[in-house]
């Protein structure tokens, strides 16, 4: 890696390099303490002139559409995650690219999947130079052994979009896949064989970037209607034979847990939001897609109906467990970022009361407010929590990439962030002296439920007196940490790292929270 | 997967491999000089690697091992496991006679009153150690650490020993810690290990004499005594078979540490030669014999476990039908089992405000001298005021009662 910067120490203790790919950084100054200045980012201005009188702007492959757009060495493309391990578009786009002999290209997914592990190939080749989102699995080891030639650069879904408006990120070349898509270049995720539901991390690309391809294998004449992407933002479209596998795009449905462990946490995170009156008529709540989430979900709504409240809205990843919240009337909206399941696509498709969403107006923070400010109570995982509450998510305890920040950093901002984890998984303490990486700052996390207990964090006197008198398991987290470093066998060996960045955690304001460090390759 | 020694002198215990969890393969051969040399492959390396090596030097300290190869392959194994499987080991390669590894105990719950709440006691495979840890979190009145028909027979030596180190190491608390010993002469081999760490109670399977009863606590005493164990260690008998309930009574009577019998409907249905069915016609007569010897001697008459872990509403269904037969409690296969069975053996609140009622009048004819109790212009007979007593000492147990009713624990005779 030839890459020159210095290391500063930012506000919350972490060491941080002052430039990342040639762009000069601002370290995280403590939350809520930067504000950008000056205009935002904006695409050139084009001329319907220039495009097809009829409106129909089909080519017949993908590559005629990338040389159309002018792609060249050292650009940047985009792709959305919305057809998850199921996609087969970011992967063609690249591949695409390096038959054409582009080199040196910046990657930019909202997020990749393991299916996307031939870009390591593309990288070897030097067709990709990095990768800025979300990296796991092959990516995220390939990363983590410092083997890339620029730095991950891993942001919230939030923090992708501000990094687009803010101009950080410049989109030369969009390539959207869409489920189903008229010539025009109008797309949506609703409909179609290939259908995914929202296609909201898709907007700020088809908004901001200098051209734009919808690659779609359900073309509809005009109107793809209701549309998702706007056709006066689309360059080219090209119809191919499956954008992706329909069976991985969405689960056929997703299933709570099983593990009585994990249900337990689920059970201690719903009594604690109905017994500190945080349940009430009008409220609002988000949980994702994961085991303890839905089982979360499904206590919840049997102590709603049980007590007789509803939720004014609850923000999706939908899965049919919220499906069933709204078609049961115990919530009047569903406000979806993304679709998990196939009762959630036809539940978007059909139901005017579920509603996508973009990053934009759930998630950005360099903007006038964004919704999840307005969510009360928000139930999200992380692999680490430390005393003080600060939590990672995106690295395993030994530092290698585990997965990507997502929405978690956008949803610290809701009215109570509790998170749900097992005490230690295994052998290994989830609750810790110091979190390996830093995802989200402590004084944004309020509760940590565990099988053992409930800590609350004591800057919540609030929280910490709604419970006196009730028969919730509150503990303090030294003590939960206490007890599970006596079942471990002592506190854990801190992990073994390199001095050399292999990439940095952005916070939602764009500076930088934290670095993940190379890993030492053998010890895993 | 474990396999007995090929070899004379090398000893392997214990499992690795992907479906695997919180356990680890252990491969033993001992040298006659150059010392200890460990290898070691874990998952939890970074984290507990020189833990793990460290602990597995002391263990074979402890076990006058000073030259062996040790090959680990841990999946996240906890100390107690580690120290189970490497002991394991090395007993199974022929050294180690009479010395034990024992992990660093937990304090001791509090000693097992004789009549405690046994609604539920859920039954964990003993050599299954992933279970342990957490079985405690979902609150039954009772464990049982299994070495008897949830062991494969080649298994039966290492997991006596991982079940000793897990009542040592392992907090259960708020449940009473029993352990399900084989089959005599197995069972001995069994009290040898698990009883100088005082389990709560010992349940001895498929009873058919009073005698075997005896010789087990004859057994437990001297274990005891001799390991200076001043706490009750209970038994509990499972009858299994058509002979073992017509000897109900004689059983419940054997011992005065008997505390509590049960039925294993799998072996009784299988002797009687008919079918087991969900509703249970076939064993009515052997439940309710069970039931009236166990309340005969004044011990607790436990149901069988329901085994369709995951048919909630047959569960409740059965829990309420034993408990209408006069039975305490049940087993539990499954933790999600455990509210269920808890709910169905709760008094209502119609029934408890009922009792409180009585117990309220009983309380006040008390006070006043007075030999009868009446409610309004209503005569109580005594049978009904000793219900009703019972009734509401379970409810403050169960955490029924609000804390300001009265509690009626002096009035009961509870031995």
């Amino acid at each position: 890696m030839h890459q020159h910067f210095e290391l500063v120490t930012n506000a919350a203790g972490r060491v941080v390099p002052t430039e990342v790919n040639g762009r000069k950084q601002i370290a995280f100054p403590g939350v809520g303490m930067h504000r950008p200045q000056g205009p935002k980012a904006a695409p050139p201005i084009h001329s319907a002139g220039d495009y097809p009188a009829s409106g129909d702007k089909r080519v017949p492959d993908l590559e005629t559409a990338l040389r159309k757009c002018g792609l060249r060495d050292g650009m940047t493309i985009s792709n959305h995650h919305h057809l998850r391990d199921g996609d087969a578009v970011a992967l063609m786009a690249l591949q695409t690219a390096a038959g054409m002999g582009v080199r040196d290209l910046m990657w930019f997914p909202s997020a990749s999947f393991p299916t996307q592990a031939g870009v390591i190939e593309l990288m070897e080749a030097g067709v990709v130079h990095h990768i800025e989102g979300s990296m796991n699995g092959p990516l995220g080891d390939y990363c983590s052994q410092g083997k890339m030639r620029g730095l991950g650069v891993l942001r919230s879904h939030g923090g992708r979009w501000q990094a687009i408006q803010d101009g950080e990120v410049h989109i030369d070349v969009a390539v959207i896949a869409a489920p189903t898509a008229d010539a025009f270049g109008n797309a949506t995720g609703s409909l179609g064989k290939s259908a995914c539901g929202s296609l909201g991390f898709a907007l700020a690309d088809s908004m901001y970037a200098d051209h734009v391809i919808v690659v779609t294998d359900n073309p509809v004449p005009f109107p793809c209607a209701p549309w998702q992407i706007q056709g006066n933002n689309v360059d080219y479209v090209v119809e191919v034979p499956s954008i992706g596998d329909p069976a991985k795009i969405v689960s056929g449905t997703t299933q709570i847990t099983r593990s009585p462990d994990r249900l337990k946490i689920a059970e201690h995170v719903a009594r604690f939001i109905r017994d500190t009156g945080i349940m009430r008529d009008g409220f609002s709540f988000q949980a994702g897609a994961g085991g303890i989430a839905l089982a979360f979900v499904d206590y919840l709504r049997r102590m709603m109906k049980d007590a007789g409240v509803k939720a004014r809205f609850v923000r999706g990843g939908s899965t049919r467990y919220l499906v069933e919240l709204l078609r049961e009337g115990l919530t009047d909206y569903l406000l979806d970022g993304q679709t998990f399941d196939l009762a959630g696509v036809e539940s978007m498709a059909r139901d005017p009361r579920h509603i996508a969403t973009s990053p934009f107006t759930s998630y950005n923070y360099n903007g006038k407010g964004f919704f999840n400010q307005m969510v009360d109570v928000v139930v999200l995982g992380a692999t680490e929590v430390d005393t003080n509450f600060n939590a990672n998510v995106v690295t395993h305890s030994d530092g290698r990439l585990l997965h990507g920040i997502g929405g978690w950093q956008n949803c610290l901002f809701a009215g109570c962030t509790i998170l749900a984890v097992p005490s230690f998984r295994d052998r290994i303490p989830v609750i810790v002296d110091e979190v390996t990486t830093l995802t989200g700052p402590g004084e944004m996390i309020d509760v940590v439920a565990t099988e053992r207990g409930i800590a609350i964090n004591p800057l919540r006197q609030d929280l910490l007196d709604r419970v006196k008198g009730s028969q919730l398991p509150i503990r303090k987290i030294e003590d939960i940490q206490r007890e599970i470093e006596r079942i471990c066998g002592g506190k854990p060996q801190r992990p073994r790292l390199r001095n050399t960045p292999v990439a940095v955690v952005k916070w939602v304001d764009g500076t930088v929270l934290d670095t993940v460090w190379q890993a030492v390759p053998g010890v895993v | 997967m474990a396999t007995t020694a090929n070899l004379k002198t090398r000893g392997e215990a214990g499992r690795c491999g992907e479906d695997v969890r919180s356990d680890l393969h252990v491969i033993f051969e001992p040298r006659n000089n150059g010392g200890v040399e460990i290898d070691l492959e874990s998952r939890v390396a970074p984290y507990y690697g020189d833990t793990i090596r460290t602990q597995a030097q002391e263990v074979l300290e402890a076990l006058a091992v000073h030259h062996a190869h040790i090959s680990l392959h841990d999946e996240g194994a906890l100390p107690f496991v580690i120290a189970a499987r490497i002991e394991a080991a090395v007993r199974r390669a022929g050294l180690g006679q009479g010395r034990r590894a024992l992990p660093l105990p937990v304090p001791l719950p509090p000693p097992s009153a004789r009549d405690r709440l046994r609604r539920t006691r859920l039954y964990l495979p003993g050599s299954e150690p992933k279970y342990f840890i957490n079985a405690g979190l979902h609150a039954p009145d009772a464990i049982i650490l299994d070495l008897e028909d949830a062991v494969h027979p080649a298994e039966k030596d290492a997991t006596r020993i991982l079940v000793r180190n897990a009542l040592r190491a392992v907090d259960f608390s708020p449940a009473e810690r029993m352990v399900r010993i084989n089959q005599l002469p197995l069972g001995y081999e069994d009290l040898e290990e698990v009883i100088p760490e005082a389990p709560d109670v010992v349940l001895i399977p498929k009873v058919e004499h009073a005698e075997q009863v005896l010789a087990i606590e004859e057994r437990v005493r001297q274990i005891a005594a001799c390991g200076k164990i001043d706490r009750p260690i209970w038994l509990m008998c499972i009858l299994e078979s058509a002979l073992g309930i017509e000897n109900a009574f004689a059983i419940a009577t054997a011992s005065e540490r008997m505390i509590a019998m049960s039925i294993g409907l799998e072996d009784y249905t299988a002797d009687l030669g008919v079918v087991k069915t969900a509703e249970g016609r076939e064993s009515i007569y052997a439940r309710t014999r069970l039931v009236n010897a166990a309340h005969a001697a004044h011990i607790q008459a436990s149901d069988s476990v329901y085994g369709d872990v995951g048919d909630m509403e047959g569960l409740a269904g059965w829990a309420e039908t034993a408990r209408t037969l006069g039975f305490e409690g049940m087993g539990c296969l499954h933790p999600l089992q455990i509210p269920v069975i808890h709910r169905a053996f709760a008094p209502s609140q119609l029934e408890i405000e009922k009792a409180l009622k009585i117990v309220a009048a009983f309380e006040e004819a008390q006070r006043r001298g007075l030999g009868v109790v009446s409610l309004g212009s209503k005569m109580i007979d005594p049978p009904v005021v000793t219900r009703a007593l019972t009734l509401v000492e379970r409810a403050r147990q169960m955490g029924l009662l609000l804390t300001n009713e009265p509690t009626t624990a002096n009035n009961l005779d509870t031995t």
